[in-house]
């Protein structure tokens, strides 16, 4: 700092502390500059799969075999395939497949495959005067909770989980409103901590459930529904649409997520215990 | 590198550059507004000093149309970088700077200037010397802007994109260690937050007062 200072009043000095200036400043930039040389891509993923751990498990065991690191911008599956779309990144990890099919089908994505799946459960307070209907039974659950208002929160922000949540309203024929549905527009994570504060209903991937369960008074409800199931599928940006994007590198990390060696590394990652994600490549 | 110590560094990187970037635009920025004053001057500050208002997200969001892939600026690839988070600091700073520089002129003697130009210095000794005069406000114009900087979210979150390790700066954790219920580390950063801002503004008063 004091070379901004004696550059003020000590005229005779200034060469000297301009070209400490100027070292500082490069110093700073070539901070920069060197981590631009790094062989890198970038991916855009859902918030469940990095805040879970997952990624932090993955993406050095692939940096380090082929020296290409993957950095990560967690956000909502629906803001992934658009950064996607933009060619802000290199290669999209959604949990969306309606939303996929389309990016796809439109030609922003290419070599689309699956790479895992858990499953959706519906977590809320525990109400003994809950009427009995089948644990296994979603729609019966979401029109319980839309008759009776319970307190519901939605993540709000096109995230899988949200389309997943909008694909059940309307299978049920319901369009939820009203001061009981509350539209967050969060994060997973953020969205179990509101629900645990108002004691409300939510929708969550199973994975970022059980790392947020010690943590939460909620418990699961209904689960184990098949039309709950929850899967993830990695794609690369399409390169005819955005011929900037490191085709080859991503070429290799997909082939290798989606390899024995990326699939069992998935399968052995657990949290409190519990695996999160199940491998299910082809 | 763990998370903790990263975050501190790019935070640190990337506001302590764009305060650099800030002190050699908006100073001179400043001097010219206090010392050129005219009708195109006063709406200049005006304007300055309505932006200082703009919220972080607001610069984040416009930088983000202009750095992305389908922008104007989208060949450079500066998007989810920490260069990408200096440039929007220095455009959410710049006004801080030249408002807070401005004042600090214009508080010198009405005649300050007319005063070392009859001394007959020479143009850039005239400078320094009005600088230098100006020091205290100058010095509380960098802490001002040092601290708005390190303790932003929006810009850093939007055009870093909260990368693990390379653009992940201590607010961005918090905001997101708050997201997942782990408290502790974002309290425990927090407080480094200030510990550092304490540091810098120990570091620059001891600059105002030293003669």
């Amino acid at each position: 700092m004091s070379i901004i200072g004696n550059l003020f009043y000590k005229p005779t000095c200034r060469k000297m502390h301009v070209a400490l200036f100027y070292v500082v400043l490069l110093f700073t930039i070539s901070t920069n500059a060197i981590s631009a040389d790094t062989r890198f891509i970038n991916m855009s993923t859902t918030t469940s799969t990095e805040n879970s751990g997952l990624l932090k498990v993955l993406l050095p065991l692939f940096k380090s075999e082929t020296g290409i690191e993957v950095r990560v911008i967690a956000v909502g599956s629906g803001k992934a395939l658009k950064l996607g779309e933009g060619g802000d990144v290199d290669v999209v990890l959604a949990h969306a497949p309606e939303a996929e099919s389309i990016f796809v089908a439109k030609g922003f994505g290419i070599d689309r495959r699956a790479v895992m799946y858990n499953d959706f459960v519906i977590i809320g307070p525990k109400i003994n005067s809950l009427p009995k209907i089948k644990k296994n039974d979603v729609s019966a659950a979401f029109k319980l909770i839309a008759e009776k208002q319970l307190s519901f929160i939605s993540r709000g922000d096109e995230s899988g989980t949200h389309m997943k949540e909008n694909i059940i309203w309307k299978s049920i024929g319901v369009t939820p409103k009203g001061a009981w549905y509350i539209g967050a527009g969060q994060g997973m994570e953020a969205v179990i901590m509101m629900a645990n504060e108002k004691q409300a209903f939510t929708l969550t991937d199973r994975g970022t459930w059980y790392a947020m369960e010690p943590k939460s008074s909620l418990v699961i409800l209904f689960s184990d529904d098949p039309s709950l199931f929850n899967p993830y599928h990695i794609m690369a940006v399409n390169p005819e649409k955005n011929p900037h994007v490191k085709a080859g590198e991503v070429k290799q990390f997909i082939d290798w997520i989606t390899s024995t060696k990326g699939q069992s590394a998935i399968n052995n990652f657990k949290v409190n215990g519990k695996q999160l994600f199940f491998g299910n490549a082809k | 590198m763990d998370d903790f110590t990263s975050a501190v560094l790019v935070s640190l990187n990337t506001s302590l550059l764009a305060t650099l970037l800030c002190c050699v635009v908006g100073i001179p920025l400043g001097y010219y507004l206090a010392f050129n004053k005219h009708k195109v001057t006063y709406v200049a500050i005006d304007i300055l000093k309505t932006l200082l208002a703009v919220p972080t997200v607001v610069v984040g969001l416009v930088c983000f149309f202009f750095l992305r892939r389908q922008g104007v600026f989208g060949d450079l690839a500066l998007l989810f970088t920490q260069s990408a988070i200096v440039i929007g600091q220095f455009i959410l700073a710049i006004p801080i700077m030249a408002t807070l520089s401005y004042n600090a002129f214009s508080s010198l003697d009405r005649c300050a200037h007319e005063t070392v130009r009859t001394l007959g210095l020479s143009k850039v000794k005239a400078v320094v010397l009005l600088v230098s005069e100006a020091r205290f406000g100058l010095v509380a114009a960098i802490t001002q802007t040092f601290g708005r900087l390190i303790g932003e979210v929006g810009v850093s979150m939007m055009l870093g994109g909260n990368i693990e390790g390379y653009t992940r700066t201590m607010t961005t954790t918090i905001a997101l260690e708050t997201s997942k219920g782990e408290l502790a580390l974002g309290l425990k950063l927090g407080g480094v937050l200030l510990l550092i801002a304490l540091i810098v503004n120990m570091l620059l008063n001891r600059l105002q007062k030293k003669k």
